[in-house]
């Protein structure tokens, strides 16, 4: 049997509000992200756990991106007996360098993970140029 | 709109970091403070039912299993990596790979009513505690 790799816990990074961060009240946390690039777009993959559709705004202004999920705290809960990780909030923004086509940005989520497809503007894909033979 | 430190936030800060700290000195269980061990979990509890809760983004769902034996409870499943063709990474802060997590509970459970459920990335397991193991009210005589 081959022996597969464990997974490790990350703690969650929660923000410092003293720092002026622009969150909503509550507590809020780093999101892990991946980010990654093609000759087409830009995508971001981000761990949300407890976020849904209505709880998440995402926001793209002068270069910067920023997505913002809020998770109910659960007051709906019994009373909490053992606690290791703390239930809040992700927010995190991005400096977004590239030109992007705002209208084909696409977002999805699925699993607590957010999915979000930035196109670039069409005049940065890099274009071939056909050489002519004289 | 920039949020400061009110007062208000300040004691709100302070009061659930002392329910939490009386939540480490009066825990169930045998599992020892953070065990390290992913997923983290927390343990609701009203007495009858223990409701375990832990953040899972993203798992497979194929892969994803509850266990009980005995007095445990173990959670097992596995994250894929994703790879994508062609492409160039800015950032991988998202982790992968399989694990395994069993929580000791210290009442006998009913092991046929263990009941849980996968939503928005995070694993909910509903225990119910055995008959006998439920808080009973006994009439005082006299």
């Amino acid at each position: 049997m081959s022996k597969k790799k464990a997974l490790a816990v990350t703690e969650k990074r929660a923000i410092d509000m003293a720092s002026g961060e622009p969150t909503q009240n509550g507590l809020f946390f780093t999101p892990l992200v991946d980010i990654y690039e093609t000759d087409e777009s830009l995508t971001l993959v981000a761990d949300m756990p407890g976020v849904t559709k209505g709880n998440l705004d995402i926001d793209l202004a002068e270069g910067i991106l920023t997505i913002t999920g809020t998770v109910p705290v659960g007051e709906d809960m019994p009373q909490l007996a053992y606690q290791e990780y703390q239930i809040g909030g992700f927010t995190r923004k991005f400096r977004v360098g590239e030109a992007i086509d705002q209208s084909g940005i696409r977002a999805k989520l699925e699993d607590g993970v957010l999915r979000l497809v930035l196109p670039k503007a069409k005049s940065l894909r890099p274009k071939k140029i056909e050489v002519e033979v004289a | 709109m920039l949020y400061g430190w009110d007062t208000a936030d300040l004691f709100g800060e302070l009061r659930r970091m002392q329910s939490e700290m009386d939540r480490l000195f009066h825990r169930v269980g045998s599992t020892t403070g953070t065990s390290g061990v992913f997923p983290l979990a927390n343990i609701y509890d009203d007495g009858e039912v223990y409701h375990i809760r832990a953040e899972l983004p993203g798992v497979d769902r194929n892969t994803l299993n509850v266990t009980v034996t005995g007095d445990q409870i173990t959670i097992t499943g596995e994250r894929k990596p994703e790879i994508p063709e062609e492409a160039s990474y800015h950032r991988r802060e998202r982790d992968h790979g399989a694990f395994s997590r069993a929580i000791k509970l210290p009442a006998v459970m009913n092991a046929d009513g263990v009941k849980a459920l996968y939503k928005n990335g995070v694993l909910d397991v509903l225990v119910p505690r055995a008959e006998e193991a439920k808080p009973r009210k006994v009439a005082v005589e006299g």
